[in-house]
C-alpha cells in the first residue's frame, strides 16, 4: 500500500534536509511584521542583559555585607545597589512582557500568512496533485506541520534567542570573574551536551518508533470501527480483541520506553549541574580562590548548565519544526497548474450574424481571440472533437489509445465500459484536469490548449460521480454554480433539477444549513443538488459522470428527470453505469482498455450483438 | 454542581478502574518524586553550608549540627566532606528522578493501554443500535485523540500534582527554618501569585476554547476544499475559495491573538512576584545581616533560592489545572461510550443449540428507535421451513434489510417474536445464534490482509480445500487464482484491490465458510452479472440443500426460481408465493417484473 508507506516515511523525516536555508526562508516571513520583530529582538537582548546583570550584582552585594565598615554606611551602599537590582528587574519584567507580546503578534501574523499562502497555492495546483495524495497527508500540512511551526515561532525562537544572549552574557561574566574556573565550565558544557545528545537521540528514535506503532494501532481501530457490523455478524469480537490487545501492548511498551527517556532528561540535567557545583566549589577552594568570586561564579554555573540544557532541548524541537517548515515549503514549491491559453470567454450579442462583445450576461457566449491588436470572436456552440487522442497518467501505462470522437452542438454522447476502461479519463481531458500526450482536442474548432483554463472550465458544467457539497445553506450551495445568480434563478435551477420538492420539505427550506459535505441529506438528494448547481451555471456543454449504482431505482428515476431538464439543448457527455440512462444518446461509445471498441446508437449497437449487447442483456458484468 | 457530581461518579466508574495493574507504579511515582524533591530542597542547603562554612568560614553555617567535622578551620577537609555529601545527594536525587521518570511512564502508558482496551472492548460489545448512534470517525477520535489526552493528563498529574505542593511545603519549611520572619514575605506572595494566575486562567481558558473552535473550523474548511477539489476547479471557484479561507484564517489569527495575549502575562507576572520577593528579601535580609547578624549572607541567598522554587511550583500547579480542565472534554466523550447501554444481550441458556434452519416471524413490529410510532416493519407473519430458498422483493426503504436483520438478532423487534429452529432468538446465546445464521450484509467490508485471511473470518480452522470449495460455490475461485498471488493476494485496507462484483463474491464465500444453518444474502449480488448470479444460486441449491437461504434482490431474475418469494410494501408483507402465483395475483410483483422485462 503506497499510501501507508508515505505516512511512515514522512514520520521518519524528523530532520530537515537543509535547516539553514529553511530557517532563512521561514525568517523571510517576518517582513510581515518587520518593526515588531526588530523591536522584539532588541527587547530580548535588553531583557537577557538585565537578568544577567541583576544576578551579577549579587557579587558586590555580598561583598558589601562582608565588609568591615560602618554599619550605616554599609547598609546605605547596600540599599543603593539593591535598588539598582530592582531597577534591572523592573526593566526585565517590562521588556519580557513587551517582547512576548510582540513575538505573539509576529507569530500569529506569520502563521496566518503561511496558512493563506499554502491554501492559495493549493488552489492553483493541478488536479493530478490531489489525485496522488490522501486527504490526511494534505491535511497534515495544516495541522501537524503548522502546529510545529507555531511552537517554533511562539516558544522556541524566543527561548533560543534568550538562551543564546544569556549564555553569551554568562560566559563573558564568567571569563571576567575567573579564567581558570571557566575552563571547568567548558568541560561541564561539553559533558552536558554529550549527555543530552545521547539521551535525545535515543528518545527521538523511540518516538519515531512510537509514531509507527501509533499509526498501526490507529489504522486497526479505524478499520475495525468501520467494519464493526461485520465483526458482529461473524462472531469475531474475540479474535479482533486479541489482535488489538497485541497491538495495544506493543504500543504500551514502545510508548513507555520513549516517555521514560523524555522524563529522565530533566533530573539528569538538574543533578549534573549540582554535581558540577560541588566539584567547582571543591576545586575553587582547594585552589584557594577568592570566596566572593567563587560564590558569584557558582551562581553562574547553575545558570550556565540550565541554559545549555535549554538550548539543546530546544534544538530538538527546532529541528522538528524546521523539518515541518521544509515540508510546507516543499508544498509551496510544487509547480502550479500551467496555463498557456490566451483565448477567453466573453458574453456577446449577435446582430445579423455579426458578434459583438457585451459587458453584461446575454446568454450568448463567444471565444475572444486577440491577434496583433485585432479582436476575433467565435461563437460558442459546444462542438467538441477528439482527434487521435492518447493519454497516460503514468508514463508507459496508456489509459486511452488513439481515441477519436466528435460531439456536435446539442448532441448527447454516452460512454459505457468497465471501471478503469477510461470513461472518467475522457472527461478529465475535456476540462483539462490532465493534458493529453498525443493528438488534439478541439472546442468549436479551437485547440483547448489555446483556451484559458478558467474560461474553458466556465463553459463546461459538470456533475461528478462523487458529489461534494460545501457547508453553508442549500441556497449557497446552488449558487456555487454562478455566484451572481439571484435567489429566483437558484430556485428556478432547483426546479429544473427536480430538487425543488425535497428542498422545500427541508426544515428551513432553501436556508437549511448543510453540514459536513451534506451529511444530513441522502445520496440522491445530494446528487439532485449538484445537478441544480450545474443548472444555475447554465453551461453550453455538460459532463455528467453519474453515480447511480448505489441508488435505488425510484431515486434514480427522480435524478433522471432532473438530468433530462438540464440536458435539454446542450452538448452532453454522459458516463453511465446503468445502461437504461444512455439509450437515447446520439452516440454510445463502448470503451475497453482505453479503446473505443464499439460505437453507434442504441439500436444499431444492439443489432451488432457485441459487447454492448451482452452488457445490455446482462450476460456480462460491469465492474 | 450536580453535573460535577455526575462527572465524578462516571470518573469513578469508568476511568478509575483503568489504573488497575498500575497501582504500584502510580503510587511509587509520587513517592520517588517526594524523595527527589526532598533532596532537591536539601541540596541548596548544602550549597549554603559549603559557601558559608567553607568559603566565608563563618561559625554559624547551616546544617552545623549534621556535619561531622568539629574544626571548620580545616578548610580543605570541610569542603571535601560537604562537597562529597552534595555529590552523593545529587546522585541519589538523580536515581530517584530516573526511577520516577520510569514509573511515571510505565503507569501512564499502562493506564492509557487499559483505557484504550476498555473502550475497544466496549465497542465490540456494542449491538447494532449502539453502533448506529456513533459515526465511525467519532469513535476513532475517542479511541485515539481522546485517550492520548487522558494519558497526557494522567502522566502530568502523577508527576506534578505531588511535586509542586511538596516542593512548596518543603521550600517553605526550609525557608522558615532559616528565618521565619523573612519567610513571611514570600509566604504572603503565594496568595497574590495564585490569584493572579487564577484570574489569568479564568479569562484565558474560554478564549482558548474559542480559539480551538476557530482552529477546527479552519481545518474543516481545508478538508472540505480538498474533498471537493474537482468541484472547485470545475466551477473555477479558486478565488472565491481563497477569499473564504482568508476570512477563516484571519478569524483564527484574531482568536489566537486574543487567547494567547492573556497568557503572555504569565511570565512577567511570575517574574514580578518572584523578583519583588527577592528585592524585599535582599533589603530586609541585608538589614538583618548587617545590623543583627542573625543571618549569614549565604543563608540569604538560599532564602532567595527557596522563594524562586515556591513561585515556580505555584505556576506549575496552575498549569496542571489548565490541562485537567482541557482534558475534561475528552473524558466526557470517553465516558459517553463507556456508559452506552448495550441494547442486545444474549440469552442465558448457553447449552441451547440451533436445531435447524426454520424461521418463524410472529406478529412482528419493528422500528429503529424502539418506539412503536415509526415502525419500519408492521405486523409481519412469515414461516420459512428449514432448507427452503426464499426470495424477498421490494423497493429501497421498504424494510427488506430490517426484516432479515432480526434473524441473527442484530436488532430486536418491538413486539411479536422471531423464532429460529423452534426457539425465540432471545433464548440463544448471541454466539450460538450468529454462528448458525450467516448474513452477507449490503455494505460489504473486507479487511486488510490476504484473501485467505479474510475468508477464514467465516471459520478460522477451515482447511485450504474447504476455502477453495466455498470460493468455487460463490464463483470466486477463478478470479482469485487469476491473481499472481492467488489466495495470498493482499487486499489492502477496505478491500481496495478487487472490483465490486469480486468483493461481493468474496463476501459470499466468507459467509459460506461458516457452514450456517441459515444463509442470508442481502442484495449481495447486485454487481455480479446475471449469468454468474444464476451459477451461484445453482451451486447453493446443489451443495447446501439443508441450509435455509434467504435472498434479497432488486432483480426478479435473482429470485424467480425460489421456493417462495416474499413481496414487501411499506413495511408490510404484501404477498407470498411462487413466481407464477405472484405474477398472477400480485400487482406490485408484476409491475417490478414488467419494468425489468422491458429493459431486457
Amino acid at each position: 500500500m503506497p499510501k501507508r508507506d508515505n505516512i511512515t516515511s514522512k514520520l521518519g523525516d524528523a530532520k530537515p534536509r537543509n535547516p539553514i536555508r529553511t530557517f532563512g526562508r521561514l525568517f523571510s516571513y517576518y517582513k510581515e511584521c518587520k518593526v515588531a520583530f526588530i523591536v522584539a529582538v532588541t527587547f530580548i537582548v535588553i531583557y537577557s542583559v538585565s537578568v544577567i546583570s541583576a544576578s551579577f550584582l549579587l557579587k558586590p552585594l555580598v561583598a558589601i555585607l562582608k565588609e568591615n565598615a560602618a554599619l550605616e554606611d554599609k547598609y546605605a551602599r547596600y540599599t543603593v545597589l539593591a535598588m539598582g537590582m530592582a531597577f534591572l528587574y523592573v526593566t526585565a519584567v517590562i521588556t519580557n512582557y513587551v517582547l512576548n507580546r510582540l513575538m505573539l503578534e509576529c507569530t500569529v501574523r506569520v502563521l496566518c500568512r503561511i496558512r493563506i499562502e499554502m491554501f492559495n497555492h493549493m488552489q492553483n495546483l493541478p488536479v493530478a496533485y490531489f489525485d496522488s495524495r490522501t486527504h490526511g497527508e494534505l491535511m497534515s500540512y495544516y495541522t501537524n506541520d503548522t502546529d510545529a511551526i507555531r511552537e517554533l515561532l511562539h516558544h522556541s525562537l524566543t527561548q533560543l534567542i534568550v538562551s543564546i544572549v544569556s549564555l553569551a552574557g554568562i560566559i563573558i561574566f564568567m571569563l571576567v570573574l575567573s579564567l581558570r574556573l571557566f575552563l571547568i565550565v567548558i568541560v561541564l558544557g561539553i559533558i552536558v551536551s554529550v549527555v543530552i545528545k545521547a539521551i535525545g537521540s535515543r528518545s527521538s528514535k523511540n518516538f519515531v518508533k512510537q509514531q509507527k506503532v501509533v499509526a498501526d494501532v490507529n489504522g486497526y481501530i479505524e478499520e475495525m470501527m468501520a467494519g464493526q457490523k461485520i465483526v458482529k455478524a461473524f462472531n469475531h469480537e474475540k479474535q479482533v480483541c486479541e489482535r488489538f490487545e497485541e497491538l495495544n501492548g506493543e504500543l504500551c511498551t514502545v510508548a513507555t520506553r520513549a516517555n521514560t527517556y523524555a522524563n529522565i532528561v530533566g533530573p539528569i540535567m538538574n543533578n549534573l549541574s549540582h554535581i558540577f557545583y560541588a566539584i567547582t566549589t571543591m576545586i575553587g577552594v582547594l585552589a584557594s580562590m577568592n570566596g566572593a568570586i567563587l560564590i558569584t561564579f557558582l551562581q553562574y554555573i547553575r545558570q550556565f548548565a540550565d541554559r545549555i540544557s535549554q538550548i539543546s532541548q530546544e534544538f530538538n524541537f527546532i529541528l522538528l519544526a524546521l523539518a515541518a517548515a521544509e515540508r510546507v515549503f516543499d508544498l509551496l514549491d510544487v509547480p502550479v497548474e500551467k496555463d498557456e491559453g490566451d483565448i477567453t470567454l466573453v458574453s456577446a450579442t449577435e446582430e445579423d450574424g455579426a458578434l459583438k462583445e457585451s459587458g453584461v450576461r446575454t446568454g450568448v457566449w463567444a471565444w475572444k481571440e486577440e491577434k496583433e491588436g485585432q479582436v476575433h470572436l467565435t461563437k460558442l456552440l459546444g462542438d467538441v472533437r477528439f482527434h487521435d487522442v492518447s493519454f497516460s497518467y503514468v508514463p508507459e501505462k496508456r489509459v486511452l489509445e488513439h481515441i477519436s470522437l466528435y460531439a456536435k452542438e446539442g448532441q448527447k454522447i454516452a460512454f459505457v465500459g468497465s471501471t478503469g476502461a477510461g470513461k472518467t479519463t475522457i472527461t478529465n481531458l475535456i476540462n483539462r484536469f490532465y493534458d493529453i500526450d498525443e493528438g488534439s482536442i478541439t472546442y468549436d474548432g479551437i485547440d483547448v490548449r489555446r483556451i484559458k483554463k478558467a474560461d474553458l472550465r466556465r463553459s463546461l458544467g459538470i456533475v461528478l460521480q462523487d458529489t461534494h457539497l460545501f457547508s453553508g445553506t442549500v441556497m449557497e450551495n446552488i449558487r456555487y454554480g454562478n455566484l451572481s445568480a439571484t435567489d429566483e434563478e437558484c430556485i428556478e435551477a432547483a426546479k429544473t433539477a427536480n430538487a425543488h420538492y425535497f428542498i422545500s420539505h427541508l426544515p428551513d427550506g432553501y436556508n437549511t444549513m448543510l453540514t459536513a459535505d451534506g451529511a444530513n441529506l441522502s445520496q440522491g438528494q445530494r446528487q439532485l443538488l449538484s445537478i441544480a448547481r450545474a443548472a444555475v451555471s447554465d453551461p453550453p456543454v455538460l459532463i455528467l459522470d453519474e453515480a447511480t449504482s448505489s441508488i435505488d431505482t425510484r431515486t434514480e428515476k427522480l435524478i433522471e428527470k432532473g438530468m433530462d431538464g438540464l440536458m435539454a439543448g446542450r452538448t452532453v457527455f454522459v458516463i453511465a453505469h446503468r445502461l437504461s440512462t444512455v439509450r437515447n444518446a446520439n452516440a454510445i461509445m463502448v470503451l475497453e482498455n482505453g479503446k473505443i471498441i464499439e460505437r453507434g446508437d442504441h439500436a444499431s449497437l444492439l443489432e451488432e450483438k457485441g459487447k454492448y449487447y451482452s452488457l445490455y442483456t446482462g450476460m456480462t458484468e460491469l465492474t | 454542581m450536580t453535573k460535577n457530581k455526575k462527572d465524578k461518579k462516571r470518573f469513578g466508574r469508568n476511568i478509575l478502574p483503568c489504573v488497575k495493574g498500575n497501582v504500584l507504579m502510580t503510587v511509587l511515582t509520587p513517592l520517588f518524586i517526594i524523595m527527589e524533591v526532598l533532596l532537591e530542597v536539601f541540596i541548596p542547603l548544602l550549597m549554603a553550608t559549603i559557601v558559608d562554612g567553607g568559603l566565608y568560614k563563618e561559625q554559624n553555617f547551616p546544617l552545623k549540627a549534621y556535619i561531622p567535622i568539629d574544626n571548620i578551620n580545616d578548610n580543605t577537609r570541610f569542603i571535601v566532606v560537604v562537597g562529597v555529601m552534595m555529590i552523593i545527594a545529587a546522585l541519589c536525587s538523580l536515581a530517584f528522578g530516573i526511577l520516577a521518570g520510569r514509573t511515571a511512564a510505565v503507569a501512564s502508558m499502562g493506564f492509557a493501554r487499559n483505557l484504550r482496551q476498555r473502550l475497544f472492548y466496549k465497542v465490540q460489545e456494542f449491538s447494532f443500535n449502539n453502533t448506529d448512534r456513533y459515526s465511525t470517525p467519532s469513535l476513532v477520535t475517542r479511541l485515539t485523540t481522546d485517550v492520548t489526552n487522558m494519558q497526557n493528563t494522567y502522566h502530568q498529574v502523577i508527576r506534578m500534582f505531588v511535586r509542586a505542593p511538596i516542593m512548596i511545603i518543603c521550600a517553605a519549611i526550609m525557608a522558615i527554618s532559616i528565618d521565619a520572619e523573612l519567610s513571611l514575605i514570600f509566604i504572603l506572595a503565594i496568595p497574590v501569585l495564585a490569584c493572579a494566575l487564577l484570574a489569568m486562567v479564568s479569562v484565558g481558558h474560554p478564549r482558548f476554547r474559542a480559539m480551538l473552535k476557530k482552529y477546527d473550523a479552519l481545518n474543516a474548511a481545508v478538508q472540505e476544499n480538498l474533498v471537493a477539489a474537482r468541484e472547485v476547479k470545475s466551477f473555477v471557484r479558486e478565488d472565491y475559495e481563497k477569499e473564504k479561507f482568508d476570512a477563516s484564517a484571519t478569524d483564527l489569527k484574531n482568536a489566537q491573538r486574543r487567547a494567547e495575549k492573556v497568557f503572555v502575562f504569565s511570565g512577567p507576572v511570575q517574574m514580578a512576584v518572584m523578583w519583588t520577593c527577592t528585592i524585599i528579601l535582599l533589603l530586609l535580609g541585608g538589614k538583618a545581616v548587617v545590623f543583627e547578624g542573625r543571618l549569614g549572607s549565604a543563608e540569604l541567598i538560599s532564602l532567595m533560592t527557596y522563594s524562586t522554587q515556591i513561585v515556580n511550583s505555584l505556576a506549575m500547579v496552575s498549569f496542571i489545572f489548565v490541562t485537567m480542565s482541557l482534558s475534561r472534554a475528552s473524558m466526557n466523550r470517553i465516558n459517553e461510550v463507556l456508559d452506552e447501554e448495550i441494547g442486545i444481550v444474549g440469552g442465558e441458556n448457553d447449552g441451547l443449540k440451533v436445531a435447524n434452519g426454520q424461521i418463524v416471524f410472529e406478529n412482528v413490529d419493528f422500528s429503529y428507535s424502539g418506539s412503536k410510532d415509526n415502525c419500519v416493519l408492521k405486523n409481519i407473519n412469515l414461516r420459512i421451513e428449514s432448507g427452503e430458498t426464499v426470495g424477498i422483493i421490494a423497493g429501497t426503504g421498504e424494510g427488506k434489510s430490517s426484516l432479515v436483520q432480526l434473524i441473527p438478532r442484530f436488532y430486536d423487534c418491538v413486539s411479536g417474536r422471531v423464532l429460529v429452529g423452534g426457539h425465540d432468538v432471545k433464548e440463544y446465546s448471541l454466539y450460538e445464534l450468529r454462528e448458525s445464521v450467516s448474513m452477507v450484509l449490503q455494505k460489504n467490508v473486507l479487511f486488510s490482509g490476504t484473501i485467505a485471511d479474510n475468508l477464514r473470518w467465516g471459520n478460522p480452522d477451515a482447511t485450504d480445500e474447504e476455502v477453495e470449495q466455498a470460493c468455487r460455490m460463490s464463483c470466486a475461485h477463478d478470479f482469485i487464482t487469476s491473481f499472481p498471488n492467488g489466495y495470498n493476494t493482499d487486499l489492502g485496507q477496505g478491500g481496495v484491490n478487487v472490483s465490486g462484483g469480486q468483493k461481493q463474491r468474496l463476501c459470499i464465500a466468507r459467509a459460506l465458510l461458516k457452514k450456517p444453518k441459515i444463509l442470508i444474502l442481502d442484495d449481495s449480488t447486485s454487481a455480479v452479472d446475471t449469468a454468474t448470479d444464476e451459477k451461484i444460486r445453482r451451486a447453493l441449491r446443489e451443495y447446501i440443500p439443508g441450509t435455509t437461504k434467504i435472498i434479497i434482490a432488486q432483480r426478479i431474475s435473482s429470485v424467480y426460481d425460489c421456493d417462495k418469494i416474499v413481496v414487501m410494501d411499506k413495511g408490510e408483507i404484501s404477498d407470498v408465493g411462487t413466481h407464477e402465483q405472484l405474477l398472477a395475483r400480485s400487482t406490485i410483483y408484476r409491475e417490478v417484473y414488467e419494468s425489468q422485462a422491458k429493459e431486457n
